[in-house]
């Protein structure tokens, strides 16, 4: 029997009170893929993420991870999947070594203190390892949140703004690992990002959203083609401002 | 390749992890722990110089040594196992952590046996030296009423964690915005359990929904070992029964709630 796909959306619908967030979305992604979710502010990206996550309960539709229905079947897969946002902290008090302690015995890790160690030495954090998070700097911070995001070795990696914030030295360096990682593990990764170059250098794939729907979904380099442009943040933008089917239209 | 588990499942470890989390944060702010001890130790020492004034000039209280002290005690037993089981559920909300754990393979079940055990271990810091200060100051020795202490305790633990189960699923839902209920939330019990007086002080009327609340059998019978030397086992039993209702309506509301967040998509924003 095949593996079930990381990640197979059908009609998800949410909506909150009467406001739709998401409008019946669906979506596959394969073994080893790195997917970029676009789209601007409201446009849907974090309720689908939270949906994947088990976070968010689907109004209608099924979101199905690893095979199990979130967020009713979570407790079957959430030990294979892993998040990474800028916008989740980390415990501020405790030291690096604590909290990876603290994520790997709730993710299940054996032998944790070689996972650390090894965390520590990829992600360069082997000499911050006892120093409180909170004492970090930002770009050390997103490492020590992409540690707690690899610490279980997950096979499907959410990755919310992976990048916001940093320098543009820090960013690639980070780009690098992630892209070691999908190497080392063939992870399958959905990255939500405002970051188009990030997309651009990560993504074999892009889904692009607006208003809740998706707009479009294909390859980088077939996006470009269609929409007779550069780069991503210019299609990102047609697409944003309703120019992407006038474009189309006209070539 | 990490096992694959039931929903059901309820793992010790990951029960420990949070518990390892609790007491890193606990140990590494010399405040926090300071504020365990300060406010009972003012309140004890407080109403202790109180009992000392009334016992020198009523007849009644001379007889009725240690009600307030333990009185005092007691209450402290209710309101700091609250507090201790929502403060810590309210550092993951400062923290911004409890999306991370909420997409973690932790339980609910296991999350709240974690903060019903660290709400222990808090209590244990502020209360024991406080229980010391009481011999040493007024010569009442808390641990001196034996077997019945023991009932007490049990019985205002299972409250004060229902309440906090409670109410960590009220902020769970409604975000920080209803932070204030964790503080205030107990003081409630304050009047209608009777902590400092007994029931038959209050209007009639109210007695009936102050005999729905589990405490107030425990302060009964603590009055009734104190003044009378009686121990009753049979408040003790019914606030027992009371309290196996209290818990599993706090842990259903809890579920309840945490259900309500992911329908609302409140989990990931966790602020106001």
């Amino acid at each position: 029997m095949p593996a079930p796909p990381p990640i197979a959306i059908e009609r998800f619908v949410k909506i909150y009170k009467t406001v739709p967030a998401v409008d019946g979305i669906s979506f596959t992604l394969t073994p080893g893929s790195v997917t970029g979710l676009l789209g601007g502010n409201g446009a849907g990206k974090t309720t689908t993420i939270s949906a994947i996550m088990g976070l968010t309960t689907p109004t209608s539709g099924k979101v199905i991870v690893l095979g199990a229905e979130m967020p009713r079947q979570r407790y079957q897969v959430l030990h294979r999947i892993n998040f990474e946002s800028p916008y989740v902290a980390m415990p501020m008090r405790l030291t690096i070594r604590q909290n990876l302690t603290v994520f790997g015995m709730l993710y299940g890790v054996p032998d944790l203190p070689s996972r650390i160690k090894e965390l520590g030495e990829k992600l360069d954090l082997t000499d911050l390892l006892d120093r409180p998070t909170g004492k970090l700097s930002d770009g050390q911070k997103t490492r020590v949140a992409l540690a707690k995001g690899l610490i279980n070795a997950p096979e499907l990696l959410l990755l919310d703004e992976p990048t916001a914030s940093l320098d543009p030295d820090t960013a690639d360096w980070v780009r690098g690992r992630l892209e070691t990682y999908r190497r080392e593990r063939n992870a399958t990764m959905l990255i939500a990002s405002h970051n188009m170059a990030e997309v651009e250098r990560l993504c074999d794939r892009v889904i692009i959203m607006k208003r809740g729907h998706i707009e479009d979904d294909d390859t980088p380099g077939k996006l470009l083609s269609r929409y007779g442009r550069q780069t991503l943040e210019e299609v990102f933008l047609d697409v944003a401002r309703g120019r992407g089917v006038e474009r189309e239209a006209a070539q | 390749m990490i096992p694959r588990e039931s929903t059901f499942a309820y793992s010790p470890r990951r029960t420990g992890a949070m518990m390892l989390r609790y007491w890193y944060l606990l140990r590494s702010s010399w405040p926090r722990l300071l504020d365990l001890v300060y406010w009972p130790t003012v309140q004890m020492i407080t109403w202790g110089f109180l009992q000392y004034y009334i016992m020198q000039n009523a007849g009644f209280f001379a007889r009725a040594g240690g009600t307030f002290i333990g009185a005092v005690l007691l209450w402290d037993i209710l309101f700091r196992g609250q507090l201790g089981f929502s403060i810590s559920f309210m550092e993951e909300m400062w923290a911004r952590n409890i999306g991370n754990l909420m997409m973690s393979p932790l339980r609910p079940l296991e999350f709240i046996s974690a903060l019903m055990v660290m709400s222990i271990v808090r209590l244990a810091v502020g209360a024991v030296p406080v229980t010391v200060l009481a011999i040493l100051f007024f010569g009442f020795n808390l641990y001196g009423l034996g077997f019945a202490l023991v009932a007490f305790f049990l019985n205002l633990m299972l409250t004060a964690w229902a309440v906090g189960i409670f109410v960590s699923g009220l902020v769970l839902r409604n975000g920080l915005g209803a932070e204030n209920l964790a503080w205030s939330i107990m003081f409630l019990f304050l009047p209608l359990t009777c902590v400092y007086y007994p029931v038959t002080t209050l209007p009639t009327w109210l007695q009936p929904v102050s005999w729905l609340l589990p405490p107030t059998y425990v302060f009964e019978g603590m009055r009734a070992l104190l003044i009378e030397k009686t121990f009753r086992p049979d408040l003790m039993l019914d606030a027992l029964a009371l309290n196996v209702v209290f818990f599993a309506a706090g842990v259903f509301g809890f579920l309840k709630l945490l259900q309500s967040a992911r329908q609302h998509g409140s989990l990931l924003q966790s602020g106001e």
